[in-house]
């Protein structure tokens, strides 16, 4: 037990020393906040600094009436095509929205000529704008007054509240179990093939120093792996932690200084009016507040902390095996497969199936089979689960990193040992077969 | 010291081992001869327990090898390595604190042998801006760091420049004067024969021969001699063949069968005998003529 400890504290040390580490563990969290700054900055100032694009308008209909706005003014006449053609071609305007006579029933031949390609959003705007006033016009000409469907139109939000056995009520909201599960999912989906992959360079580059032969002959070659899963794991941790602290802090920091005005909004408004009024109403700032202290947060992070351990574990054990297997990293990918396969089944399960249908049999079935369940079950976790499932899954988990260790210390014993040969997956069974 | 008994080893069907007994006395340099691939490294792992025997026992000091056996043995293996990033300072304190001796322990260790050896100032110093001998000898200091009863070295002086290896070579005979058990596997027959006392040599897995070097060498003494004669009376036999040089006439005899006094009265008749002398044969030629004779029957 002593001579693990020595293990781990080498592995954990001598990483957490490097500069690198402490280049990544800072950096990281700096460029992702950076970067959205940026954007944030650039498309605040386009928006001022932009010269208002005038949009030559010839309706032939003489229906309709688009507002000009801050980025874009209508003008409207009788010009021929080619006239309006030629105005863009010059550019004297910005483009040339063409909207020739048609059947109010089937509106189409509705076209924009421009010398760029105009935005999604100016596009979307367009089409709203003219699909309201086609839909008014036949339901004038339907004999109903438009303003009778506006007084009629409302707004309805449904309050989803769980309830458990005992009663108690809890307000939820899909949208935040969504977002809670969807990082819980990607972080230990990184964070497994990150440290994975260092756990396997570390073997690597112990096996082709020939260092281990010296470790061996110090402790036994299970201790030595051990040793390596847990110290790597703690530089996880380490750097998970410090970028949590770091990213909290930035994230404050960043959205104060820029202030509330955040460009999707007004973006999202220009697009689509009614799913921005939509949100507005939807996310009052007291329903919000219910829903976060309706979560069950001390579940979430303990089973966060589980899944992302056990995850870990159960892979890095693999992964040492790969390493001990082969001599130099790029012989690896060979055994790679079986490894990566499952992690992006889970992956893409988590997005397919567990966020979107948490209770459905195929959630189930990612979310309780080891290979999977780190991944998926956290995206369940979030909406609430079974006890007995969860329970399941995790007893399931220690199993599956419990075997697959046994099954890698059988194969790192003797794969560190080995140089020169590449093995087949027939060996590695032979070497797992191997009793001494 | 150490004490093996019908030692087998097989990887799957290649034989590693065969039987092989071998008997370790305490306090002597023990050179492990035997050519690539004849099964050394194998027993040598078997030894440091890095792996398993398929049958036949491993003593120590009398007790069966067992895991709490690792501290008494100090391992410097053919393919050295070390952790290319590491200080050397902290390389040392790994190995030492691996083989169970406490921090302060293994400081007072390392200090005294990075003095012994005029290595201080390269304490600070990673092994990947260390010399290959610089490195060897970094290496050899965490081999013997922990003080082992028993010390198995194979190879020790491959990588070391005549000067290293003569450091290297006076701090083995040092660690034998203080009592310490040296296994030297080697394929330099002269650092055998400067070192050690007893050898054992291996073969296609069989232990081939065993013994201290006075008692191989008769062993395996040809039985010739080699003779100088002067003032040659009358002519020598014409199947010995001579080379003469200013009167002096220089060949080799058999005994065949004769005892060496007879053999001497009957050169007397010849001439004046100014030499005569056994030959000694070299380990090296007691080796090649050992793994010739193994392969051809």
């Amino acid at each position: 037990m002593d001579k693990i400890w020595l293990v781990i504290q080498r592995e954990y040390v001598s990483r957490v020393k490097k500069k690198s580490f402490l280049l990544v563990t800072l950096l990281t969290p700096l460029i992702f906040p950076a970067i959205m700054g940026v954007f944030v900055w650039i498309a605040l100032e386009e928006e001022d600094n932009q010269a208002l694009r005038i949009i030559e308008v010839v309706d032939d209909n003489k229906l309709f009436f688009l507002e000009s706005s801050e980025q874009y003014a209508f003008s409207f006449s009788d010009l021929s095509s080619e006239k309006a053609k030629k105005l863009v071609q010059d550019g004297d305007r910005y483009g040339f929205l063409h909207i020739p006579e048609f059947d109010i029933e089937d509106p189409s031949g509705i076209s924009f000529y421009g010398e760029e390609n105009p935005s999604m959003s100016l596009i979307s705007y367009l089409e709203n704008n003219l699909r309201k006033k086609i839909e008014e016009q036949r339901l004038f000409e339907s004999g109903i007054d438009p303003k009778i469907i506006n007084d009629v139109r409302t707004k309805v939000a449904i309050k989803s509240i769980t309830l458990d056995d005992e009663g108690t009520e809890t307000v939820s909201d899909a949208t935040v179990n969504y977002a809670i599960g969807f990082v819980a999912g990607i972080l230990i989906y990184m964070f497994i093939f990150i440290y994975g992959n260092q756990i396997m360079q570390g073997v690597i580059e112990e096996k082709s120093s020939r260092i281990v032969e010296i470790l061996v002959s110090s402790l036994k070659p299970f201790q030595l792996m051990l040793g390596k899963i847990i110290g790597i794991a703690g530089v996880g941790l380490t750097q998970l932690l410090i970028w949590i602290v770091l990213i909290g802090t930035l994230t404050t920091i960043v959205t104060g200084f820029l202030g509330m005005q955040m460009p999707q909004q007004q973006a999202m408004e220009l697009a689509n009016p009614e799913l921005a009024q939509g949100l507005a109403q939807n996310t009052d700032m007291g329903d919000i507040l219910l829903v976060l202290s309706g979560i069950n947060y001390i579940q979430i992070v303990l089973s966060f902390v589980f899944y992302f351990l056990g995850g870990y574990l159960l892979y890095g054990a693999l992964f040492a095996a790969i390493g001990s297997a082969v001599d130099a990293p790029s012989d690896a990918q060979q055994f790679m497969l079986p490894v990566t396969i499952p992690l992006i089944v889970a992956y893409m399960g988590l997005f397919v199936f567990v966020l979107n249908d948490p209770n459905s049999t195929t959630s189930f079935w990612l979310s309780v089979v080891p290979l999977t369940s780190p991944i998926a079950m956290m995206g369940r976790v979030s909406y609430g689960v079974p006890i007995w499932e969860l329970m399941l899954s995790m007893g399931l988990l220690i199993v599956g990193f419990l075997f697959t260790t046994w099954v890698a210390g059988k194969i790192y014993r003797i794969g560190i040992l080995m140089h020169g040969t590449k093995p087949s997956y027939k060996t590695l069974w032979k070497w797992i077969k191997t009793n001494n | 010291m150490l004490k093996i008994e019908k030692l087998n080893k097989s990887y799957g069907v290649n034989k590693a081992l065969t039987d092989v007994d071998l008997n370790v006395s305490e306090g002597v340099v023990f050179g492990l001869l035997g050519p690539n691939g004849a099964g050394k490294t194998t027993l040598i792992r078997i030894i440091n327990q890095i792996i398993d025997g398929d049958s036949g026992e491993v003593y120590i000091g009398g007790e069966l090898l067992a895991p709490k056996h690792i501290e008494l043995i100090g391992y410097l293996p053919e393919e050295r390595g070390l952790y290319k990033k590491m200080k050397v300072w902290d390389q040392m304190l790994y190995f030492a604190r691996l083989k169970g001796l406490s921090p302060q322990e293994a400081k007072i260790k390392i200090k005294y042998w990075l003095e012994k050896l005029e290595m201080e100032t390269w304490k600070d110093k990673k092994i990947e801006d260390l010399s290959k001998g610089m490195a060897q000898k970094v290496q050899f200091i965490s081999t013997i760091i922990h003080n082992p009863p028993l010390l198995i070295l194979d190879e020790p002086f491959s990588g070391f420049d005549p000067v290293n290896a003569e450091i290297i070579k006076n701090e083995i005979l040092e660690l034998k004067e203080k009592g310490t058990t040296v296994i030297l596997s080697t394929h330099r027959m002269e650092s055998v024969e400067l070192l050690c006392d007893q050898v054992a040599m291996i073969n296609r897995s069989k232990k081939i021969l065993d013994g201290t070097i006075k008692k191989l060498k008769s062993t395996y003494r040809p039985e010739v001699y080699s003779v100088t004669l002067d003032q040659l009376k009358k002519d020598l036999p014409t199947e010995w063949i001579s080379k003469e040089d200013e009167g002096s006439f220089n060949f080799t005899l058999p005994l065949s069968g004769k005892k060496p006094n007879d053999l001497l009265n009957e050169l007397m008749q010849y001439g004046q005998v100014s030499r005569f002398q056994e030959l000694i044969p070299s380990m090296e030629e007691i080796f090649i003529h050992q793994v010739k004779s193994t392969e051809n029957g």
